[in-house]
């Protein structure tokens, strides 16, 4: 579903990712793990078409199109999901109208019909109950006021609406107490764990990964992924830490 | 603002920033052509304002008498002409108010302007004054707003909120708050900004799906809504806002 191959990329002439290779295949979840500054959120950026961040080499194919060559909003209507470590507030638009509009946007890139108005209060009621973040907070201005912890559930709230084939989450995980932790984790199982979808959940513990389990966990170093394996690694780097692994 | 028996320069504080060249274009009598309100005590005033021409000038001069606890309320979408202006001066009775919620936009070499004179001549009468200015090319946004305080119209509250939102580079807004006041028991509340669209949130609207366009619009809405929040009519707000809506268009 998603390869990237050779990636180098670059802000403001800074070189950030330095020959990145991955491979998700659909029906696959993988955990990105890695230290502070290691180009995690650099790599979803890059990912979502983030103005200013420059790739210089490699490529990334996305269902079989070259994703570099899409605008940020035809990923979106592609497929391509991107969840925020830190959400953007906007003021004056409330998420009810910005997530319809947003929807009815990628389904006509999609060509398919609009939802309704009723359809959409629907649809946007059971992805806020399967959160458990109250009607309320739709109502409001997209994430003005929110906690750490309910912009991360509101992100997760998004994720169900759009429904995407591929979930990019940036240290979703952050910011949330053990309750919702596990709520979040439970909410990207039923979103996302389906034969034809696939998820990179960048993390910096390991503790989502209880809740979500990865089919396989890579350490992301000095913008390289430097080891690959199996669920047990994120253990190994929990007990150990990324000097010892990623060395 | 009183008549003149010249066309107004740049000199002249109230046409600091306008586009004087265009005013040519009229004759004196159509530039001296004040039209006259009064609002009697208690009694509600409200008037729209919608400039959309396409010619040299649009300029409205508006003077009100607002009698002892009544209300004048204004609302303007300023979009049209080469030189698109309203210009009111209101004259305050005691414990009345005047609401005033105003847009401009305009992109080329437009000039888009409102000039307020609120005079509080009695006591306890509020005002508040709320502008949006959204440009574009080489458009220009003016609010000047000044405020006179009698000696004896203790407890005036009078606010104005300006904010101004530059699309392009070579646009501009000029907001000039101007305060006289000779009572000692007033507040007198004035905010001045320009900005431009906040590029994060652009960038987290793409990331859901909407287009540069559609982003743009959603904010530039937003961002113009509280010129009429203060408008009891919800439907009027929304056409208000189409209005506006509709000036910035495909231009961009
Ligand atoms: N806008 C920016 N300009 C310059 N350097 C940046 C910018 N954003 C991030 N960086 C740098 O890129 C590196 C990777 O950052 P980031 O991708 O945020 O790491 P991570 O998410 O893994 O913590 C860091 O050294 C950081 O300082
Ligand atoms: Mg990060």
């Amino acid at each position: 579903m998603l390869k990237i191959e050779n990636l180098h990329a670059e802000i403001d002439g800074k070189k950030i990712l330095n020959g990145l290779s991955l491979e998700v295949n659909a029906g696959e979840i993988h955990a990105i793990m890695g230290p502070n500054g290691a180009g995690k959120s650099t790599l979803a950026y890059v990912l979502g078409g983030r103005p200013g961040y420059e790739v210089t080499e490699g490529s990334v194919t996305f269902d079989g199109q070259d994703l570099l060559d899409l605008a940020p909003h035809e990923r979106a209507s592609a497929g391509m999901f991107l969840g925020f470590q830190y959400p953007v507030e906007i003021p004056g638009v409330s998420n009810v109208q910005f997530l319809r509009e947003a929807l009815n946007s990628q389904r006509k890139y999609r060509g398919e019909e609009p939802l309704s108005g009723g359809e959409f209060l629907k649809l946007a009621k059971e992805k806020a109950g399967l959160l458990k973040l109250d009607m309320e907070m739709l109502k409001r201005n997209v994430n003005v006021g929110f906690s750490g912890g309910e912009k991360k559930r509101a992100e997760m709230v998004q994720m169900g609406i759009l429904d995407p084939q591929f979930a990019v989450l940036d240290e979703t995980d952050s910011g949330l107490d053990i309750d919702a932790l596990r709520t979040v984790g439970e909410g990207i199982n039923s979103i996302m764990r389906t034969p034809e979808k696939s998820v990179l959940l960048i993390t910096h513990y390991q503790r989502l990964l209880d809740y979500v389990k990865p089919d396989k966990v890579h350490v992301l170093a000095k913008g390289r992924i430097v080891t690959s394996g199996g669920p047990e690694l994120a253990l190994q780097l929990e007990n150990e830490g990324y000097e010892t692994v990623a060395a | 603002m009183a008549d003149t028996a010249n066309y107004p320069t740049r000199k002249a504080e109230e046409w600091r920033y306008s586009d004087v060249d265009a005013l040519q274009t009229l004759d004196l009598a159509a530039i001296n052509d004040w039209r006259s309100v009064t609002v009697a005590a208690g009694e509600t005033y409200r008037e729209f304002f919608h400039l959309d021409k396409t010619d040299d000038v649009e300029l409205h001069r508006l003077r009100v008498q607002v009698g002892d606890g009544a209300r004048c309320e204004l609302f303007a979408v300023n979009a049209g002409s080469q030189l698109g202006r309203v210009e009111v001066e209101v004259t305050l009775g005691k414990g009345a108010h005047f609401e005033f919620g105003g847009v401009t936009l305009g992109g080329e070499q437009t000039t888009r302007e409102f000039v307020t004179r609120t005079i509080h001549a009695e006591p306890e009468a509020t005002s508040n004054q709320t502008i949006r200015a959204v440009h574009w090319g080489r458009g220009v946004g003016n609010f000047l707003g000044r405020i006179d305080v009698a000696r004896h119209a203790q407890k005036t509250d009078a606010a104005q909120d300006f904010k101004g939102l530059l699309l392009e580079r070579g646009a501009a807004a000029n907001a000039v708050p101007q305060l006289e006041i000779f009572a000692d028991d007033v507040k007198c509340a004035h905010g001045a900004t320009v900005g431009q669209l906040d590029e994060q949130a652009r960038f987290y609207m793409a990331a859901r799906g909407l287009s540069p366009e559609e982003s743009r619009k959603l904010l530039v809405r937003a961002f113009l809504a509280d010129a009429f929040a203060a408008l009891d009519d919800e439907d009027k707000q929304g056409e208000l806002l189409d209005q506006a809506l509709s000036a910035v268009g495909e231009k961009l």
